[in-house]
């Protein structure tokens, strides 16, 4: 029997109930995707697991369904990878699980615990070259005896071993428990209640969610259970590996060039400046030029304005909506393909490089104390990082951090001082020609009012932020399939995302334009915007569209004729400007509408205060 | 002493892990009070690196500073 609760995210991903399902399991980067790729060449299905940001494989081999996981160190429910991993554990047939043949007493905890959950499992002893590299012998039939269940060494990326897991599915099963006497007879006890040995075990060991699904309080057994795990699987690894002394390979030389701060940081800074000139300079410029330009303006827009015309004016009102100068096919259109697409996805294509490769936790461990000043750990690099692509989508990965405190530090900090990928492309565009100087004091500004208020929530929000404890993978060559697959999927997400809100906004915008609405803004604000920031009266054009997204607004200036210092200070007010409508949603969504709108209005204080003061001195 | 007090290449043994959910998840990762441990890294001002067979683990400071680690006799690598 598999509860309802647990599995009713499980059932919206339109899987067949019939078939048996085979779960592949894993630690977070021991090659899980490759197994699944193998398995599932002729179908698979990607889908968005219900309430995360998280997409979930499914494809079939033979009579199953295979259901890829989220990589996690074990099953409980300690965040989104964690329970979204349990859920389709707990609903999985079979389990093959994946284990990285270096890291063996990490991995063999989840191993021992998917055993004591009582499914059929079969192990995968993935990269076997890298183990035999560093001269560790596996006595693999001592481990199969120890664990009770098969297991076969592979080397994913080389393909081998993986026709021998295909052969093997049949001879998964139940593997020798861990527990002790005690606890074996509290979990016989509670299987006969609620009929369930796996859903048992999780609520013994204190998992709420499981526990409430039967009507049942969670036991506290958790770290009796763990502990007792950990002793079982140390004592086990001890027995089957034995070690030849060998250099270091190459990936943890670089790995460790990585983490000491007088290599690791001037590579980082090269990094980010091979990234800028990537994003900034390249596809910002050339490649948006070529895709928004020749091929959306020049192509595109002719055509649909010619093919609109023929069944609706132009000059009515659904003419303008439709085709006019912020019309919905004309230039939300233009702008979602032609500009943004370009830039989130090649800055999806480069963070998922960092991901993959093992370096983002290193960054995280270099930046940590950077990051603990602003009441944030290291950790908080991966949505800050995220945001340069799109903050609507970082916010909702700031879920990953550890106190409700680090996340609304995260999401205030992301929504007024982090500019997106698609403004930051269009803010390079616009500042380059200034010159040096005056890229210098718009980085400045920005970074110091990012670190001005940062220090200031870190200093009046009550409670403690969280520590930094991650888990450090070996440096490894991204698995480039897995890294388009990646940028796929997040460019997809953000389009879906965006797009919709972006279109609303269009329209919104030529309905204030049709009614004179923005005119009577531009007059009622130009005592701020003309007389405060010392910016033309249309420049407010720019900011109301600005807050429907900010990049819009950005690209809204490049069409005015402004002085290099108004260039400046527009820029400046844009970037710390609200947060697009798409990123409110979300943020109301994550921590409710009053924190929400903290952050709005405080954007607004912050973009006209910051912006003024420049004015003033420049 | 404390993990934050040791220094790169120290070899040490962790005594006691006072918060119960930091507890909970090295035990996951393969660390638990009792393990023998290398530091593999100091970050000045930042996080320890620690090191266990081929298992690396960043630290934030303040968490190491509440860790308690006893050093090893023959000392560093």
């Amino acid at each position: 029997m598999i509860s309802l609760s647990c599995c009713s995210n499980l059932e919206q991903l339109d899987i067949d109930p019939n078939k048996e399902k085979i779960v592949l399991v894993g630690n977070p980067n021991v090659g899980k995707s490759i197994f699944f790729n193998y398995l599932t060449e002729t179908y698979v299905s990607v889908s968005n697991y219900p309430g995360t940001t998280l997409d979930i494989s499914t494809g079939n081999f033979e009579e199953y369904i295979v259901l890829d996981t989220p990589g996690v160190y074990g099953v409980s429910s300690f965040n989104d990878e964690e329970k979204v991993a349990r859920d389709i554990i707990l609903s999985g047939d079979i389990i093959i699980n994946i284990v990285d043949a270096v890291h063996l007493e990490r991995d063999l905890f989840l191993t021992q615990q998917l055993i004591d959950m009582g499914k059929k499992v079969i192990v995968a002893l993935n990269m076997m070259d890298e183990a035999e590299h560093r001269g560790l012998n596996i006595d693999i039939d001592q481990l199969e005896e120890r664990l009770g269940v098969k297991v076969i060494p592979t080397v994913a990326i080389k393909k081998k071993g993986l026709a021998k897991i295909a052969d093997s599915i049949e001879q998964a099963q139940k593997g020798k428990i861990s527990l002790d006497k005690d606890i074996q007879t509290k979990l016989d006890q509670l299987e006969d209640e609620i009929d369930n040995r796996a859903d048992s075990l999780l609520i013994l060991e204190g998992d709420q969610y499981v526990a409430a699904v039967h009507d049942k309080q969670a036991f506290e057994l958790r770290e009796d259970i763990y502990q007792k795990r950990r002793n079982h699987v140390n004592k086990i690894v001890e027995e089957i590996i034995s070690k030849e002394e060998r250099d270091n390979s190459i990936g943890d030389k670089i790995g460790s060039m990585l983490l000491r701060p007088i290599t690791g940081i001037p590579i980082l800074l090269v990094i980010l400046y091979a990234l800028y000139q990537f994003i900034g300079v390249f596809v910002a410029q050339t490649l948006v030029g070529i895709t928004e330009e020749m091929i959306m303006i020049d192509i595109y827009q002719p055509f649909i304005i010619n093919l609109v015309s023929r069944f609706i004016a132009p000059g009515s009102l659904l003419g303008k909506i439709l085709i006019g100068e912020f019309g919905v096919l004309t230039m939300t259109i233009t702008y979602i393909f032609g500009l943004l697409l370009p830039l989130v996805a090649e800055f999806y294509f480069f963070l998922a490089l960092l991901e993959d490769s093992g370096y983002m936790p290193r960054i995280a461990a270099l930046v940590d104390r950077g990051l603990n000043y602003l009441g944030l750990n290291g950790r908080a690099i991966i949505p800050m990082l995220l945001g340069f692509g799109c903050v609507t989508m970082a916010t909702v990965t700031t879920r990953l951090l550890g106190s409700k405190r680090e996340k609304i530090i995260a999401i205030f900090l992301l929504g007024l001082a982090i500019p997106c990928s698609a403004q930051l492309g269009v803010i390079a565009g616009l500042i380059a020609p200034l010159g040096l100087d005056y890229f210098i004091i718009y980085v400045v500004t920005i970074f110091a009012l990012y670190a001005i208020t940062g220090t200031f929530l870190n200093k009046v929000l009550p409670g403690d932020s969280s520590d930094l404890l991650i888990d450090l993978p070996p440096i490894r060559m991204p698995e480039i399939k897995n890294v388009l697959q990646k940028t796929y999927l997040k460019s997809k997400y953000f389009i879906f995302e965006a797009g919709p809100i972006f279109a609303l906004g269009a329209v919104g915008i030529t309905l204030m334009k049709e009614f004179k609405i923005l005119d009577w803004i531009k007059n009622a604000v130009a005592p701020l915007v003309v007389g405060w920031l010392q910016l033309p009266k249309d420049a407010t054009e720019a900011f109301v569209m600005g807050i429907i997204r900010r990049d819009f607004g950005a690209a809204g200036l490049s069409s005015m004729a402004l002085t290099n210092d108004q260039t400046l200070v527009a820029l400046i007010v844009l970037t710390l400007f609200v947060p697009c409508i798409a990123a409110m949603l979300v943020m109301i969504k994550e921590q409710g509408i009053k924190q929400a709108a903290m952050v709005w209005l405080g954007s607004w204080v912050a973009a006209f205060a910051v912006g003024g003061i420049v004015a003033l001195f420049i | 002493m404390t993990l934050a007090d040791v220094k790169r290449g120290n070899n040490f043994k962790v005594k006691n892990i006072p918060d119960d959910m930091i507890r909970i998840q090295t035990l996951r990762m393969g660390i638990s009070e009792g393990s023998n441990l290398n530091c593999n890294e100091k970050i000045p001002g930042g996080p320890i690196i620690v090191k266990h067979n081929y298992q690396e683990i960043a630290i934030g400071r303040s968490l190491a500073e509440d860790i308690e680690i006893e050093l090893h006799p023959e000392g560093s690598d």
